[in-house]
């Protein structure tokens, strides 16, 4: 009876994690075929990846797309990280009846729809003559008040003794934030810099309003345009696909631990 | 104490000004639009007539109803099976648990266009599941998936369920494995079976994280949009179509009418704050 539950147990978790993993199994064997046979469901590794590669880079400004995403995700996170933990130290360490009620007011604008920011969104930059640019894509995103609200929960458990210290040794409020916070809080700007990245790199809907030419577009924009021509060339995007999902893959292996800690950082 | 707080505001007013101005600027902005209709830029005052073009437009019911459905058929069954794998990953001495929880988190590291795009591959009408299906004799024909109005709403919730089953799961599994392990010892003396244990000891141990995940999902599934895009971009007719991917064509696609668009967007405010207030209710009778 053990045994069989032991069974079935397994079972389900192996089938689970076979469907799990298929998709990338199937991106890696595309990569080496034709589409045709990718749409007509071949199975086996064939021998077109190099030409695959060579059409991908022929079809579309994948260097470039590439560069620009790691651009806006890299420069995106860094500015995340510095408005954010700023805030969230604010709203805990100087605390007031005035800084909760503003926070509180922040953070209704994690129920606003995207889609209904949009549109006001798209009118505001290009008034500003600024869309089509990195910054249009990095501005809206950068401060949430969901990362606010993350560091302001991790600060709750940072130990205020250090301030005071700080303070006899004549650190002023900023020095304080710079020189005592941030690098006590390193773990928690790791986890938050893993999500915030994942979250711009994976970026979709903003980027395909504000980004209008091939030359500012990002990954996914350019996967997706690919995707959506008349005829879909299937084999060089899945090449695209697997470039769009190394970096992602690689930062969760590497960094793991940080990764989940980030995750769960928000409901403590 | 005055001198403290001004410090304070130094540090939360760069920041909240920049959420106020990307945020709620665009909120109201977005509020003032729907009263207008026009294309593009050009637009004028119509007071309520976009709100009552919403009541009788065809094509946002069928978002509507698109998302709705959407909304009550994957999200009960993602957090059901994330509920179920956490659960069995949390037994104490199972073998390959490393490996099962990382290989069932790992698509939560894929982007929603790529992981749509594999999706569309995957269900081709000659494509692989299609000849998985025939080889097993589940199906005696080829489905054609997406150009179908039904089956093309089920793949997106099989694509949606792939992708963020995992995402809910560690949730979960972090949940489980705060609960003492003595209670569940002390019911298995009692003589509560396996599942019963499961459903009076681990459920109500770990229901305000449903509840947080179920927010969270709901708030996802409510602004759908890069699956659908790319996988049937909304077809075959509108059949698949969401709220979210309307306001863009109205916007992009289409003849741009802003207005209308934002009168459209806002339906999905008015959703949102309903359902909050009811999971405030939900949430607020607990306490």
């Amino acid at each position: 009876m053990r045994a069989l539950g032991t069974f079935f147990k397994h079972a389900f978790l192996i089938a689970a994690s076979v469907i799990s993993l298929f998709p990338f199994v199937w991106m890696l064997i595309g990569m080496t075929n034709t589409s045709s046979d990718i749409v007509k469901g071949k199975f086996s590794i064939g021998s077109e990846f190099t030409n695959n590669i060579s059409k991908l880079f022929d079809a579309a400004p994948v260097g470039s797309a590439f560069m620009n995403s790691v651009y806006i995700s890299v420069i995106g996170t860094v500015l995340t990280l510095l408005l954010c933990s700023i805030a969230g130290y604010g709203f805990e360490i100087y605390r007031t009846k005035g800084t909760d009620r503003l926070f509180s007011v922040l953070l209704l604008s994690m129920m606003m729809p995207f889609a209904a920011i949009m549109i006001p969104l798209f009118k505001l930059f290009s008034g500003w003559g600024l869309l089509n640019s990195a910054l249009a894509v990095i501005l809206p995103t950068m401060t949430t008040a969901f990362m606010i609200f993350f560091f302001l929960q991790n600060t709750k458990s940072f130990p205020r003794e250090l301030l005071q210290a700080g303070r006899v040794d004549g650190l002023n409020e900023l020095k304080l934030f710079t020189r005592v916070y941030m690098p006590t809080m390193k773990p928690t700007y790791a986890a938050a810099a893993i999500i915030t990245f994942m979250a711009n790199w994976n970026n979709f809907l903003w980027p395909l309003i504000a980004l209008r030419t091939q030359e500012q577009k990002t990954l996914p924009l350019v996967v997706s345009s690919l995707a959506s021509s008349y005829n879909p060339d299937y084999g060089i995007i899945m090449v695209a696909i697997v470039i769009t999902t190394i970096p992602t893959v690689l930062i969760f292996f590497l960094l793991q631990k940080q990764f989940v800690q980030g995750m769960l950082g928000s409901v403590k | 104490m005055k001198k403290s707080s001004l410090i304070g505001w130094q540090f939360i007013l760069l920041p909240s000004a920049l959420i106020m101005l990307f945020s709620f600027y665009p909120m109201i902005q977005s509020f003032i639009l729907s009263f207008e209709s026009g294309k593009g830029n050009v637009s004028e005052f119509v007071g309520l007539g976009n709100y009552t073009r919403l009541l009788s437009d065809p094509i946002f019911r069928q978002a509507l109803f698109n998302t709705i459905l959407y909304l009550i058929i994957q999200v009960p069954i993602m957090l059901f099976l994330g509920l179920i794998i956490a659960h069995l990953l949390n037994a104490p001495k199972l073998k390959f648990k490393g490996f099962y929880r990382t290989a069932i988190f790992l698509p939560c590291v894929t982007s929603l266009v790529s992981y749509s795009i594999l999706f569309k591959s995957i269900f081709a009408v000659d494509g692989i599941f299609n000849k998985l299906l025939l080889n097993m004799h589940i199906i005696n024909e080829p489905i054609a998936w997406l150009m179908d109005p039904v089956w093309a709403r089920v793949v997106i919730i099989l694509a949606i369920t792939w992708r963020w089953t995992g995402y809910n799961m560690i949730f979960y599994l972090s949940a489980m494995q705060n609960i003492d392990p003595s209670i569940y010892e002390a019911a298995s003396i009692d003589g509560a079976s396996k599942l019963r244990q499961f459903f009076s000891i681990t459920i109500p141990m770990v229901k305000p994280i449903i509840l947080f995940t179920a927010i969270i999902s709901t708030n996802g599934t409510l602004q759908l949009f890069d699956e659908v895009v790319n996988i049937t971009n909304g077809g075959p007719g509108n059949s698949t179509m969401t709220i979210s991917q309307y306001i863009y064509n109205l916007s992009f696609v289409y003849t741009p009418n802003f207005g209308y668009a934002a009168t459209v967007s806002y339906a999905i405010v008015i959703i949102v704050a309903i359902l909050a207030f009811l999971q405030m209710k939900v949430g607020g009778d607990k306490k």
